[in-house]
């Protein structure tokens, strides 16, 4: 079904955000380390991409570069991040401080804490109306309090006026989302929207971000590590490993069939109900010092099917099937395995 | 026969509270986190704030309270102790008060001797003459703290002496405080070759040696001044030369306070840099604000009556306590006339009570603190 008129937005017809190669280093003690190398990602609008890795992996310097709140440690050494059309790093501070918030929001892992403990959660969230909206102190409240019904808080008047250690953990981060999505973003960033709060909870969180996505016709960067998160929400899903894309594909061909070693590991270590087993299975080894990354593949020291090759060369990532990308010479999936021997025949 | 498990030998020695006990408050006389017990907490409290605000109340009322203005002297009656009061006998309330003392006479010029005439009273009453307390008639004299060599009244010097002493700690904390605040939130918050250049200034101001860095400011204030500006002008000396301390403690509560997610979730919607270290940064060290201010206060104190006891702070016929002092550092003086100690005392006492104050706040607002009812 098509609605007259909404061909320019409907979902999956442009791009609302693309990063490009970007590499982000950061200034430490130890010296530069690189924390995104050649990180390239698109997301269609209206679509969700869900970056899954293990800590330390990159994604939340992504998120946090798609902002621009890396800080002064972090230097963006090339690439492109564009959003809408727009280039966002050439833009100067106060261009880029009206789009955040404005257009592109952010919801953090830890409801407890990322709240101010000295406001009332109506002026937090008034305070982004007022910011961006130009809205008089009257009209943000009731717009909070509007917000506050949308994420579906129940006696939104009186919670307004509640301080954030009044709430519960999932009523925090509804207040975050309501923030979020106050002044109607284009993009939502969530950085582990859900990790910090418990299973029932957690499903109520996805149903109203899902709900809300679609009323209001958001993208969505959902941040986790949880692969079943991914699962049930992202339509599309980016592995990242040491800094890297490792694997790039639409979520129902990743979880039937994937492609680099690594995805395939993330996928084996979710337990199963169905598969009586004695033990969970893992990925042996630990992520690589972001200092010292080895040559050639940097899951190789983890892979069991790693071999020379790995070590002397970098794998790219390449498209081996329509809108499935991997990072790997010797994917484990058989078609991307004869897209990359025709790769290697070349 | 093995017993079974009741609760009560499960839990072990019944002296050790878990962590879902009710423990009533007063009941331990030592707190598992080493602090003072509630009940002597709840005492010093209310001890301090009683002491500070009579005191407070006095300096305010201050010609209510004193019976002479601080500069008046009686010159028939110099170096006199104390008068002692006594308390009135319940049928002589009416007529006479409730106190009363009896009338002096100096019986040994050279040697400042005084004797009490037994045969007459002098009652006191409260509210006569539109003072707290005092006698029906002005020429009756009464010196509750005796008098200096000038015969001017301790008590109504003190009293007025209080104005300097105590305005100077809260005025001198608010300037130092707000400059430290400032200069730290910022420092703190921008971080980078801002705060290296901040901080090093902070350094350098605190690594002078203070006292001697204020006596060389403070002998450069012209002696015409009026005492309206030279109180000011000290108490802008000693604010400029405490604020860095106080921006140091805030500039590491804000750098750490940066990175809390509240603060980079009102960066990701778009707040302005200064919004957010004002509305959202800053408001989360003032519960350390509150309790530096209540320990800095002494040190503005001590501060002014160090300068005015060397004769560089408050000059006469101003009074401070400390410019009080200064007749005590003679030490035959204050052998024979002990009474002249009084600031000292009143010093101390004030001292006492605002550390007490602050170190039970502190307390109290430590975050890390249990809450308590």
């Amino acid at each position: 079904m098509t609605v007259p008129g909404s061909v320019a937005s409907a979902p999956g017809s442009e791009r609302i955000l693309e990063v490009r190669d970007l590499v982000v280093e950061f200034e430490t003690e130890r010296g530069v380390t690189r924390a995104l190398d050649g990180v390239s990602l698109p997301l269609l609008r209206g679509q969700t991409l869900g970056l899954v890795g293990e800590s330390g992996c990159g994604k939340s310097v992504t998120a946090l570069a798609v902002l621009r709140l890396l800080g002064e440690s972090a230097r963006v050494v090339r690439g492109e991040i564009r959003f809408d059309g727009l280039s966002l790093l050439p833009l100067g501070e106060r261009e880029m401080r009206a789009l955040r918030g404005k257009r592109i929001a952010m919801i953090f892992q830890e409801p407890m804490t990322s709240l101010n403990p000295v406001f009332t959660v109506g002026d937090q969230i008034a305070e982004a109306l007022r910011l961006h909206e130009r809205m008089g102190k009257r009209e943000a409240w009731a717009r909070a309090v509007e917000m506050l019904r949308l994420v579906e808080i129940p006696e939104p008047e009186r919670r307004a006026s509640s301080y954030p250690h009044e709430l519960s953990g999932g009523m925090r981060q509804r207040v975050m989302i309501a923030m979020a999505i106050s002044c109607g973003p284009d993009l939502l960033i969530a950085d582990e929207p859900t990790t910090a709060l418990d299973v029932t909870i957690q499903a109520q969180i996805l149903d109203l971000l899902r709900g809300l996505r679609s009323r209001l016709g958001m993208s969505m960067i959902l941040i986790t590590h949880d692969l079943g998160i991914v699962a049930a929400e992202a339509d599309e899903v980016a592995i990242m490993y040491a800094g890297r894309v490792v694997e790039r594909s639409p979520t129902r061909s990743l979880f039937d069939d994937p492609a680099h070693p690594y995805s395939a590991g993330l996928l084996a270590s979710i337990p199963r109900l169905d598969l009586r087993t004695e033990q969970l299975a893992s990925i042996p080894g630990v992520v690589p010092d972001p200092a010292h990354l080895p040559s050639g593949c940097r899951f190789r020291d983890r892979c069991a099917n790693a071999q020379p090759r790995c070590a002397a060369e970098d794998p790219r990532l390449v498209e081996f099937a329509p809108g499935r990308l991997v990072a790997c010479f010797f994917p484990v999936s058989e078609r991307a395995r004869v897209a990359a021997g025709n790769g290697a025949a070349e | 026969m093995p017993e079974p498990p009741s609760s009560a030998s499960r839990r072990g020695p019944a002296a050790v509270p878990e962590p879902g006990d009710f423990v009533q408050a007063g009941e331990l006389s030592i707190e598992p986190d080493g602090r003072t017990p509630p009940r002597r907490a709840r005492l010093q409290i209310g001890l301090s704030g009683a002491v500070l605000l009579v005191f407070y109340l006095t300096a305010v009322f201050a010609p209510w309270v004193a019976l002479y203005p601080p500069g008046e002297q009686h010159r028939h009656s110099p170096n006199a102790p104390p008068t002692l009061v006594h308390p009135n006998s319940p049928t002589r309330w009416m007529s006479e008060g409730l106190l009363f003392v009896y009338p002096r006479r100096m019986t040994d010029t050279l040697r400042r001797r005084y004797e009490e005439d037994r045969s007459h009273r002098i009652g006191l009453r409260f509210g006569a003459r539109g003072h707290l307390l005092a006698p029906e008639r002005a020429s009756d004299e009464v010196f509750l703290l005796g008098t200096d060599a000038l015969g001017r009244d301790l008590f109504s010097r003190l009293v007025y002496g209080s104005r300097v002493s105590l305005s100077i700690g809260i005025v001198g904390v608010v300037i130092s405080l707000a400059l430290g605040t400032i200069v730290g939130v910022i420092a703190g918050y921008v971080g980078g070759r801002t705060d290296n250049l901040l901080m090093r200034l902070c350094e350098i101001l605190m690594a002078l040696p203070s006292f001697y860095f204020l006596l060389a400011l403070a002998a450069v204030i012209p002696p015409g001044l009026s005492p309206a500006a030279t109180f000011m002008l000290i108490v802008v000396l000693m604010s400029f030369i405490r604020w860095a301390g106080f921006a140091r403690v805030i500039r590491g509560m804000v750098s750490g306070i940066r990175e809390l997610e509240y603060v980079q979730a009102a960066r990701a919607l778009g707040v302005p840099d200064l919004t957010t270290m004002f509305r959202h940064v800053m408001p989360a060290t003032l519960s350390y604000t509150v309790v530096a201010a209540t320990l800095a206060i002494p040190g503005f104190i001590l501060g002014e009556s160090a300068l005015s006891l060397l004769g560089l702070g408050i000059q006469e016929p101003s009074t401070s306590w400390g410019s009080l002092l200064a007749d005590a550092q003679n030490l035959k003086n204050l052998d024979k006339y002990p009474w002249i100690l009084a600031p000292g005392v009143c010093i101390a006492i004030t001292t006492m009570a605002f550390n007490f104050l602050g170190d039970r706040l502190r307390d109290r607002l430590d975050p890390r603190s249990v809450p308590r009812p």
